[in-house]
């Protein structure tokens, strides 16, 4: 069939990745691999190189790759800007995203949108992320824990990446937004569409899983001093992290 | 006007005509002409020069469609060409009519700036400046702003200028003044002296665009009062270089409650030298004031000056003063000064001058722009300042002037 076809495309390829951080090496030989339309979780205790894998792959100037590649729809994008990464098709939600005075998260989500007269379209994505109030007003300014991920989130949509990387995409939301957040990223992913020739593709850091209740995460992997040391089904991985921490993985380092 | 205090002005500015001012680069008065040429009067301002038309139009001034003014005042070198009005219950016209229409007019001659501060207002004195005199009656109110332009097209020549601007109790009053000129690179010296008479619960907004060239020496001299309730709400921008500006407004707001808001947006290219501040004093019970200033240098220096007096209970004032260095030459200087005369007063300023910040540009990249494309949102984001009580129609006038500017900035 051609959806299985397609769903075997690997959309982003990491090989042997080494990266160092202010001449401090980080990650050292992390692989994995996303095919198309899938999307994969990292779990990790903090220091681990969760963000710093997520960093790397968008491509920011202070996450420097020592050796190893990173292949983007089998283009090698190893030395490639972040603002091509971006046009490539990836896209990234920040944890802490900068006020910029002036420009408002209208003009932002219409940067995004890369669209003449996106107006009507902004205004329902805006609609859609419960952001309406916020699009005359400047970007991150005074804005809460909340209404950033909203507003990264609308931005991502408008965007629409194929891959999209989320670093703790629940972090600091109340269980109000929790659900409205949840859908977005679904909806961000694709994953409303039974059926559609092309979903996108997600690698998401979790802490506390509650996130899996809205994405349909096929692989996890938990990332531990800089390396990537356990891989499997992420349900059953969160249960076993739930239950006894990340000591298990500690132990299957050593074995 | 009587004719003692008219002299008693005289003798005050020969006094002061070789007194260099406090602040600024000195300019020698005696290099530079006074264009005496007789020019004709009551002109159709649509008949002038599609260039000349064109300059004015960079600063608001619109002369072929002056639909949307309540009225038009344009002065030439040291001659006034045209005024007009268009709406009951708003003057315009020159100061020289004025003189001899209103015989209370002394009242507000040399009253709100001194005519010996320094050799520049002397000068104003001693050449017997026209310029414009605008005033909304009591309670009038503009629906369209009233346009002025001051334009020097004579080569080596000075130009002075003595405005006088008097709202009226609750009255309200939108002005939009050009300051421009024909030269190119050739040298040239603006000398403006402007006085606001702004009375009880009535409302000023005073727009002004500067659109220099790269010889011109500018020194305007501007006093504001402000009675009780007043509001003036003055918003300058200059974009274009120059080769040596310097300004300090003062505004005075003796009244309760008086309020007196500054926006200044100044770009200073390669060879420009701008020494620009306001001043504010807050003497009246509860009187209050911000003013806002984003500066950016691509290769020029800017002096941002910003200084606020509270000198009464109640008072309430702020100053934020923003720069941005662009490339790597020129200089931002922000000289943020506060007094505070007694206690229960409330004076707060913020100063910062940098480049633009590395974390801004890697966000907007990160959503798909290119580092320069980051970089001009960033600018014109910097440069958006939301003018508050500005109507709508000035507003976007004022940001589409900005827009203009910003196309040649990159």
């Amino acid at each position: 069939m051609d959806s299985e076809r397609v769903d075997k495309e690997i959309l982003l390829d990491i090989k042997d990745l080494v990266v160092s951080v202010d001449n401090k090496e980080i990650l050292h030989n992390v692989s994995l691999s996303i095919p198309a339309g899938e999307t994969q979780v990292i779990f990790g205790p903090n220091g681990g190189g969760k963000t710093t894998l997520l960093m790397t792959i968008m491509g920011f100037p202070r996450y420097k790759v020592v050796s190893g590649k990173i292949l983007f729809k089998g283009t090698d994008i190893t030395d490639m800007p972040v603002d091509e990464r971006a046009r490539l098709g990836i896209g990234i939600m920040f944890q802490r995203p900068p006020v910029v005075r002036g420009v408002k998260t209208r003009d932002m989500v219409a940067a995004c949108l890369k669209k003449e007269n996106g107006e009507e379209l902004i205004a329902e994505l805006a609609g859609k992320a419960n952001m309406s109030d916020f699009l005359s007003r400047d970007i991150n300014h005074g804005f809460s824990g909340g209404e950033i991920k909203r507003s990264e989130l609308l931005q991502l949509s408008a965007q629409s990446p194929n891959l999209v990387l989320l670093d703790e995409p629940e972090s600091g939301v109340d269980l109000e937004n929790i659900s409205l957040i949840g859908s977005l990223i679904n909806s961000l992913l694709g994953k409303v569409h039974p059926i559609r020739e092309r979903t996108n593709s997600g690698l998401v850091i979790t802490h506390t899983g509650h996130i899996l209740n809205y994405i349909n995460a096929r692989t996890g992997y938990v990332m531990f001093e800089g390396k990537i040391i356990c891989e499997g089904e992420p349900l059953d991985m969160l249960n076993t992290i739930k239950e006894k921490g990340y000591r298990e993985c500690y132990k299957c380092l050593r074995n | 006007m009587p004719e003692k205090l008219n002299n008693t002005n005289l003798e005050k500015a020969k006094a002061a005509a070789n007194k260099n001012a406090s602040i600024g680069k000195d300019i020698e008065l005696s290099k530079y002409v006074i264009d005496s040429a007789e020019k004709p009067k009551n002109i159709d301002p649509s008949a002038l020069p599609a260039e000349d038309k064109e300059i004015m139009l960079s600063t608001g001034v619109m002369l072929d469609d002056p639909t949307q003014r309540s009225g038009t005042f344009i002065q030439m070198g040291n001659t006034p060409v045209h005024y007009s009005q268009k709406q009951d219950g708003i003057e315009v016209m020159a100061v020289s009519k004025a003189k001899e229409k209103y015989d209370w007019f002394g009242d507000y001659w040399w009253n709100a700036v001194s005519v010996d501060t320094d050799k520049y207002t002397a000068h104003v004195e001693l050449n017997n400046a026209d310029g414009y005199f605008i005033r909304a009656l009591p309670g009038a109110k503009t629906v369209f702003p009233v346009q002025a332009c001051l334009y020097l097209n004579k080569i080596g020549a000075v130009q002075d200028v003595h405005n006088i601007i008097i709202a009226e109790e609750g009255s309200e009053l939108h002005i939009i003044t050009g300051c421009t000129t024909s030269l190119h690179n050739e040298p040239g010296l603006h000398l403006g002296v402007s006085e606001f008479y702004i009375k009880k619960g009535a409302k000023v907004t005073f727009t002004m665009i500067h659109n220099w060239t790269p010889a011109m020496g500018v020194r305007p001299r501007t006093g504001i009062i402000i009675e009780d309730n007043g509001l003036l709400l003055n918003n300058y921008v200059i974009m274009k270089p120059v080769e040596s500006l310097q300004q300090n407004p003062t505004a005075n707001c003796i009244g309760e409650n008086a309020t007196a808001r500054f926006n200044s947006i100044l770009i200073a290219p390669p060879g420009s030298n701008m020494d620009i501040g306001s001043r504010v004093l807050l003497n009246g019970k509860g009187a209050r004031t911000e003013m806002i200033s984003r500066t950016i240098t691509t290769g020029g220096n800017i002096i941002a000056r910003g200084y606020i007096e509270g000198n009464a209970p109640d008072v309430k004032g702020h100053l934020e003063c923003r720069g941005l260095i662009l490339g790597d030459a020129g200089s931002i200087h922000a000289i943020p000064e506060l007094k505070g005369n007694l206690a229960g007063i409330d004076l707060s300023h913020e100063a910062a001058v940098g480049k633009i910040a590395e974390e801004e540009v890697e966000y907007l990249m990160a959503r798909g722009l290119t580092r320069d494309e980051a970089t001009s949102t960033i600018v014109r984001g910097f440069l958006n300042v939301d003018i508050e009580g500005l109507p709508p129609l000035l507003n976007a006038e004022l940001k589409k002037a900005i827009a203009d500017s910003e196309e040649d900035m990159f």
